[in-house]
């Protein structure tokens, strides 16, 4: 019975395709998992655009949308029918077929990262071997849909923010690839199954995720600050900066183009934040151990939520950061903390288990944390408030 | 397989004369970015997973951007008004032929598993990751050390050529 719960879906696949010969069942097998991931991604996009904007309400102490449904639930869907019917602008001089294929590029490398990322028990749409290189790749790929996107729209603001989104995507790319390494590197593998199964293992009770452990929760934060900065969100939302830039690389898309292009920017939060929950959250491994009567897919989706949640948290809370400061917060402290990481976690894998390697893997981090925040803090001469008055 | 790889080889082909046949410097760019998908593709359908994803990761992701970021900063992208082929083509021509030769006879020289003659593929052993891994840390550790004091020093260049820009300006 809990079986069947935490196989349902794909018992389920497993139903349908049986109603085929036997020569297309693989062929359908494949075609039924993209079709429920296009119909339950675009879902969770409702649902966080939903979140997101009544979340950030609250935090601004306001209401948020409350005329369309109880609670406001089907705003999204008066936003897909306001972009459906609105005209589609093209401006003049711009580059009309690279302008077309911009948002399509990002959609379609948007969810091709989502096929590696184990949503259950036996639930991974591709079980790659070197799954997590898929992901990156796909990630990678999404940069050039942003340069495309500024280019063609022929307009000085759009290219800038093109610029500015393809500089920081690209400097924030190396620690999210290095704070996964010292992931891969205590797992022994690149294959995301492997992750996820080298955690659902219990001591106490407690799992054995990576964020409890001192490196994993280093390369957590360090993962969550890199994600936050390839998805373009606030504090490092620049790019589009809705009071500087209009909207950046994506000011003269309007109707569905601009639709696809939000679409493409919230389902790539929604991937990434299930590739963190993969690598350090646990993937779809209960919290404890007596929890593991609940379905593995109900642990990974709400996990997802939940680090969708802290994004809008996030975005409410912490000012945006200026180009320049963003930029050296990547390559001078984020990227040496990184590296640093990866030695710990070399640390811990080789003192064997016991309690000694918490103590020393942790005494290393926070030395190095507050050396490198005391140094930036020095340089840039904070200590207490001066007051100048006026004479 | 053979129907794939025509695909693919068709799609590689059209992406890199269209790289040399347009006018406009970025859609060349793009079109060559194509081009580069096409061999990843490739490497896929050849069951080198790391190779074909490092292809995207690498070439797509953060080749095909430098070129186009090394268009807009040093020419603008209007279609230039005369044409865009050089007059020493021929010399161009003998050049391409050239290389094409030395990688072919590198290639070919390095086959060792060729598939039989009823087109069926003799048993090749299936690399992992793991087995690059080993190799890159074992018998490969020097050239991957070379390799990374290379792309040191191109960084720092790249940082040294940036701030004297700055310096100038001042």
């Amino acid at each position: 019975m809990i079986a069947t719960a935490d196989q349902i879906f794909v018992l389920l696949k497993h139903w349908l395709i049986g109603f085929l010969p036997v020569g297309l069942q693989g062929v359908a097998g494949v075609l039924l998992s993209v079709v429920a991931i296009i119909a339950v991604f675009p879902t969770l996009f409702a649902l966080a655009v939903w979140m997101e904007r009544k979340g950030l309400a609250r935090m601004q102490n306001r209401i948020g949308p409350n005329r369309v449904g109880p609670f406001g639930l089907l705003q999204p869907i008066a936003d897909a029918i306001k972009s459906l019917t609105k005209e589609d602008i093209v401006p003049l001089r711009a580059d009309t077929a690279v302008h077309f294929m911009a948002p399509v590029v990002l959609t379609v490398v948007v969810f091709m990262g989502i096929a590696v990322l184990p949503m259950g028990r036996n639930m991974t749409l591709v079980s790659m071997d070197a799954g997590l290189l898929f992901f990156f790749a796909m990630g990678a790929s999404s940069e050039l849909a942003v340069f495309m996107a500024g280019w063609s729209s022929r307009n000085k603001y759009s290219l800038l923010g093109a610029m500015r989104g393809v500089a920081q995507m690209i400097s924030y790319e190396v620690p999210l690839l290095m704070s996964s390494v010292a992931v891969v590197m205590i797992t022994g593998s690149l294959s995301l199954d492997k992750v996820v199964a080298a955690q659902n293992q219990y001591t106490w009770g407690l799992p054995h995720w990576y964020i409890f452990t001192p490196w994993g929760l280093a390369a957590f934060l360090m993962y969550a600050t890199a994600a936050t900065a390839e998805t373009n969100r606030s504090p490092f939302d620049l790019p589009e900066g809705e009071s500087e830039l209009v909207a950046g690389y994506f000011t003269e898309y309007s109707g569905f183009k601009w639709a696809l292009f939000f679409l493409g920017e919230y389902v790539g939060m929604l991937s990434i934040s299930g590739l963190g929950t993969t690598l350090f959250l646990g993937g779809w491994s209960a919290p404890f151990a007596f929890l593991g009567w609940v379905p593995s897919w109900f642990w990974f989706f709400s996990k997802v939520l939940m680090s969708i949640a802290v994004f809008i948290w996030i975005r409410g809370t912490l000012p945006r950061l200026r180009q320049d400061q963003l930029m050296n917060f990547a390559w001078k402290f984020v990227i040496p903390f990184t590296l640093l990481d990866l030695l710990v976690a070399a640390i811990w894998r080789f003192m064997g288990d016991g309690w000694a390697r918490w103590i020393v893997c942790s005494a290393i981090l926070l030395i190095a944390y507050a050396l490198m925040c005391g140094v930036g803090m020095y340089r840039k001469h904070f200590g207490l408030r001066r007051y100048r008055y006026a004479e | 397989m053979s129907f794939v790889f025509y695909l693919i080889a068709a799609l590689t082909v059209a992406g890199g004369l269209a790289a040399i046949l347009f006018k406009n410097t970025v859609h060349c760019a793009l079109a060559v970015t194509v081009a580069f998908a096409g061999q990843a593709l490739m490497f896929l359908a050849l069951d080198a997973q790391f190779a074909g994803f490092a292809q995207i990761l690498v070439y797509v992701g953060a080749v095909a951007i430098l070129i186009v970021f090394a268009i807009l900063l040093t020419r603008n992208s209007e279609t230039p008004k005369d044409g865009v082929y050089s007059k020493n083509w021929f010399v161009g021509l003998v050049i391409a032929a050239g290389v094409f030769a030395v990688l072919g006879w590198a290639v070919l020289g390095s086959v060792r598993v060729l598939p039989g003659p009823g087109g069926a593929p003799t048993a090749t052993p299936a690399v992992t990751v793991l087995d690059i891994g080993n190799a890159l840390m074992g018998r490969y550790v020097l050239p991957l050390e070379i390799v990374a004091l290379l792309l040191t020093a191109a960084l720092i260049g790249a940082v040294i050529v940036a701030m004297h820009e700055k310096e100038r300006a001042k």
